[in-house]
Order: structure tokens, then sequence, then C-alpha cells
């Protein structure tokens, strides 16, 4: 992962759902690429097109205008024998996990390279390694209707990765699954990428998904690319108001800094300064305090990152004196009450 | 009474042979009608409005035909094929082709079932048409599609009953001519309940089988 090389180019992508009494521009003239080796994430509120967006990457849609080119192939220029081939080395794993019920789990792994020709001593030595990958070789014989959903997506994986696919697509592949299983899934998924130093593309529309896993996102609402890049930064200092809805929840909705005409401030912890007592030396040195109406930090990509809503003191001459300080330690809170919505 | 047992052995025999014969036939045609009637319709991935049109309206034509009228009509036709219209033989005929476009609704239904999901990750795995029926298709379809037979089955052997009374074997032409026309009450019975026993016999062989093929 040296220098950055991209495996998916994204050219003015637009894709629109016509027919005789609707008209839904599903994407709308997106642009952007995606390196090799990185876990992109594809994030956006439920109907923003993240889906129709993520099946343009296969050719699974088709698009409207613009191009898609994967790894210097254009898609929309390949044959349908052309598409295929490139089709297998583009795996993709999908919510509803899409295995087949009526064979086992070793027989769903090996599937792609049946399709492929590959002998049945062959494909099914590498499908039990795919399974061992995913941490499943005792369930071989199993039918997937007697596993959790989190195996199930194993199971998924085991049989995406067994073509040795350029890239990962996951359409919500942790949606449907409970947080323990999706801690386990994308664990998975991260272990994967290292390992075998393949490009995932996680499509969700849980900020916490792509915090915990991604290099870099793009928001998608309504159709359109509303902000792309690290995780770190949109996470720490979201621009587009797209992005301050998913990256900063507490500000949208039912929030217990509704309740107060006080004024709220939103103190953003960049690494730097999670790890200080921030308040604690607030009271310390002033001898004013902050109500704390919420509080989220976590770690992206091993540096501490958050947020903290405060309802500042009553007294203005109090505020003023609360907000030199976070001035003065770098914190530059941003007040919330209601102007943000 | 040594006839009678005879009488009924050797018609349940015919039954037997006209549904079991017919019932292959009628799958050798309806299976790929069935698969080609949901690969063509509309998104599908053989997607194409004439064919799905022609195999879909003569699905319709011939599916409400009551199936004596069906028998009738088809005299000619099973003439020039078997050389006569009378017989077990002779009725495999009119059996298998009225038969088949009910087997074709009926994989068409069987296939309706599978999730749009299981196609679209066939098609991720870059898998042609051909190769998402035979791989991805029939085997989750094939609990349903085993289960379907059997109601066609116990459908045709209905139908049989019928090809006796222009002229078919089996024990349909036994009901009506010890039974109705020579007034045996009790070889009409008799009749009755073999037809109940062998459709029960496939009724539990086909819930058995399918059960037992079934892993979800
Ligand atoms: N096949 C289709 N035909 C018509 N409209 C569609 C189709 N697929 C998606 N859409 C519409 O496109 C928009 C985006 O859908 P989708 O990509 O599924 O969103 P997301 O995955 O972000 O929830 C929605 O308004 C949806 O109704
Ligand atoms: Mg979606």
């Amino acid at each position: 992962m040296s220098k950055k090389e991209p495996i998916y180019i994204l050219n003015n992508v637009s894709k629109i759902f016509q027919d005789k009494n609707s008209r839904t521009v599903a994407v709308d003239d997106v642009s952007f690429e995606i390196n090799k080796g990185e876990i992109f994430g594809i994030i956006g509120m439920s109907g923003a097109g993240k889906s129709t967006l993520v099946r343009t990457l296969n050719r699974l849609e088709e698009v409207s205008e613009g191009q898609v080119i994967f790894d210097g192939k254009e898609l929309g220029k390949l044959n349908n024998k052309e598409l295929r081939s490139t089709r297998k080395e583009i795996a993709m794993i999908f919510q509803g996990f899409n295995l087949l019920l009526q064979k086992n789990v070793l027989a769903n792994v090996v599937l792609p390279l049946k399709l492929a020709g590959i002998p049945k001593k062959e494909r099914e030595e590498k499908g039990l390694e795919m399974l061992k990958v995913v941490g499943l070789e005792e369930k071989a014989k199993v039918y997937p209707a007697q596993l959790s959903g989190g195996q199930k997506q194993r199971v998924a994986i085991a049989r995406a990765l067994a073509m040795n696919p350029k890239v990962l697509l996951c359409d919500e592949a942790t949606s449907a699954l409970d947080p323990k299983m999706t801690e386990e899934v994308l664990k998975l998924l991260q272990e994967i990428n290292e390992t075998l130093d393949l490009t995932v593309i996680i499509i969700t529309h849980e900020m916490s998904v792509i915090e915990k896993i991604c290099d870099r996102v793009a928001i998608i609402d309504h159709g359109k690319l509303a902000e792309i890049g690290d995780v770190k930064e949109i996470f720490s200092s979201p621009k587009s108001s797209a992005a301050k809805h998913l990256v900063l929840p507490a500000l949208t909705g039912e929030n217990p800094f509704d309740m107060t005409d006080k004024k709220c401030y939103r103190l953003v912890f960049d690494g730097r300064s999670a790890t200080e007592p921030v308040i604690a030396n607030l009271v310390k040195e002033t001898g004013k305090y902050v109500n704390i109406l919420s509080a989220n930090t976590r770690s992206v990509g091993g540096v501490g990152y958050g947020q903290m809503i405060v309802e500042f003191p009553e007294d203005i001459k109090d505020q003023r004196v609360v907000l030199e300080y976070f001035n003065k330690i770098g914190m530059n809170p941003m007040e919330v009450s209601k102007a943000v919505k | 009474m040594q006839n009678t047992f005879q009488l009924i052995l050797q018609g349940t025999f015919e039954t037997l042979e006209m549904t079991l014969i017919s019932t292959v036939l009628a799958y050798l045609f309806g299976l790929p009608y069935g698969i080609l009637l949901k690969v063509t319709g509309k998104g599908e991935i053989l997607e194409n409005k004439v064919v799905h049109g022609i195999l879909a309206t003569i699905a319709n034509i011939v599916r409400p035909i009551p199936f004596m009228i069906l028998l009738v009509f088809l005299i000619p036709f099973t003439r020039l094929i078997v050389g006569t219209s009378l017989g077990t033989e002779a009725s495999i005929v009119p059996l298998t082709v009225g038969s088949i476009p009910m087997v074709a609704r009926m994989v068409e239904q069987s296939l309706n079932e599978i999730p749009e999901g299981i196609v679209e990750a066939a098609k991720s795995m870059g898998a042609s048409p051909w190769e998402i029926i035979v791989h991805f298709l029939i085997p989750e379809a094939l609990p349903s599609l085993v289960s379907g037979s059997l109601i066609n089955m116990i459908t045709i052997l209905g139908y049989s009953a019928m090809a006796g009374y222009i002229g078919g074997g089996g024990l349909g032409a036994i009901a009506l001519n010890y039974g109705y026309y020579r007034y045996k009450s009790n070889i009409l019975l008799i009749t009755i309940v073999v037809l109940i026993v062998i459709v029960q016999i496939f009724q539990e062989s086909g819930t058995k089988l399918s059960k037992k093929i079934k892993h979800s």
C-alpha cells in the first residue's frame, strides 16, 4: 500500500430508474476513486442510493450515464463473456447472505469454483481452506439453516473469497446481525483485508461500522456524493449536512438538550485532547462547570475521537469564561442549540 | 372372485402405467417449458417478451379446457401418433399433452419461490444464465419441484380415470364398464378404494420425499 493506485474509478455515474409513471434518480452524477487495498465505506440514509451505486460496481445495475472503471477496464464496454469473467474478480456479499439453503456449507463455498470448472477434489480442498479462514471448517457438512446469522455471513465471505477476488463488495453485510455478530464479521473483514491485501468496499447506513474498520468513506445523500475523505477527518470535522447527520446523531432527533433553553456546545475530541481530563481541568482552572448532556468517544484507527454535548452555565459571564477556557486549550466548541439542525 | 381380483389388478396396473408414463413425459416437456416460462419473464435472467408471451398464451389456452373435452379433441392427434385412439397406450398421448401446461405452471411456481437474492449472488459470481438454472435455480427448487410433481401425478391419475370413457384402459374403464353399464356396484366400490389407496401412497411418499431432501 505504498502508493495509491485506484482499483475503481467512477466518472459522473448516474442511474435513473424510469418507468411509465415514475422517475427516480437513484445515483446522481457521482465521481470518486477507490484505492487498491483500502477498506472503503459508502454510507447514507436508507434510500440514498447506496445499493444501486454498489451494484454498478459489478454491473448488476447498468449505469444510465457515466463510467465505472474497474482495474483499468470500463465495465460498460465489456461483452457478456468478459463481464462474467470480470465478475469473478469482484466478489459480493449481501445483507440476506444469499446462500443456497439446499446445499451444505462446503457445497456453497465451492460453488464459484465449480462454475470455474475446477475439479472436485481441488475445489473441496480450496473450500475447506476458505472455511478455515473464516473459522468454520467444522461446519463444512452442515446446512445453512442450522447456522447463526453471523456464521451464515462468514460462509458467504468464504464463498466470496474462494475465487481470490480483487475486491469484496459488502452491501449492508452486517445490517441483519446483532452487535456481537457484527463485530465478529467486521473483524473478519479487517483481517482478510490485511492478510489477503483485498480491497473491501462496505455499504452501510451505520456510522459505527464505518468508524470501526474503514480507511476512507463516501457519504451519499439523495443519490449525490455529499462528502468523501478519510474517516478520521470526516468524523472529527464533518462538513456536509449529510455527514453531520450521520456522524453526530446526537444533533438530530430527540435529544436531551432539546429540552433545555440553555446554551449547548459540541466539543470535538480529535485524538490529542481526548485523553486529557478536559472537564476536570475546566473546574480546576475556572471554578465553573458544564453539564454533560451526551458524550461518546471511540477509537478510530487507534486514535481517540469523540464528541461531547455540554450545557453551559446559565450566567452569561460564566458562559464567556467557560468558552474562553475551551478556546484557550484549542477545543473550539461549536454552539449546537437547535441551529445546527 | 378370482376374476374380479384379476380384473382389478389388471386395471390398477394399467392405471399406474398410464399415470407414471404420462407424468414422466409431461415433465420431459413441462420442466423445460416451466423453466423457460420463468427465465423469460420480466426482469428475469433471459427476459424475452415474445417467447414469454407465446409460452404463457399457450399454457393459458390449454389449461382451462376441461380434460374430458381435450381428450376428445385430441383423438385425431392421438391416432396420428400411436395409430389408434383406443387403449392404455393411446390415452398416454392426451394425458401428456393435457398435463404439460399444468406441469409448466407448477414448475414456474416452484422457481418463483426462490428468493431473488440467489440469482443476484449467482450473477455476481459470474454465472451464465445456463449455470444459474442448473447450479442455483433447480437445486434450490428441488424439494418444491418434487412435491409439485407428486401433486401433478395425482391429478394425472384422475385424468387417466376419465380416459376410460373414450376407450382408454385402467380402473376408470373398469368402473365405467362394470359399475355404470352393468350395475356391479361392488366392483365400482373396489375401484374407488384402490384409487384412494394409490392417491394416499402418492401423497404420502411425495410429502416424505420432499421433507427428506429439504434442508430448510
Ligand atoms: N429497480 C428499481 N426500480 C425503481 N426504483 C429503484 C430500483 N432500485 C432502487 N430504486 C430506487 O432508488 C432509490 C435508491 O435505492 P437504493 O439504492 O436501494 O438505496 P439504499 O441502498 O441507499 O437504501 C430508492 O428511491 C429506490 O426506491
Ligand atoms: Mg440498500
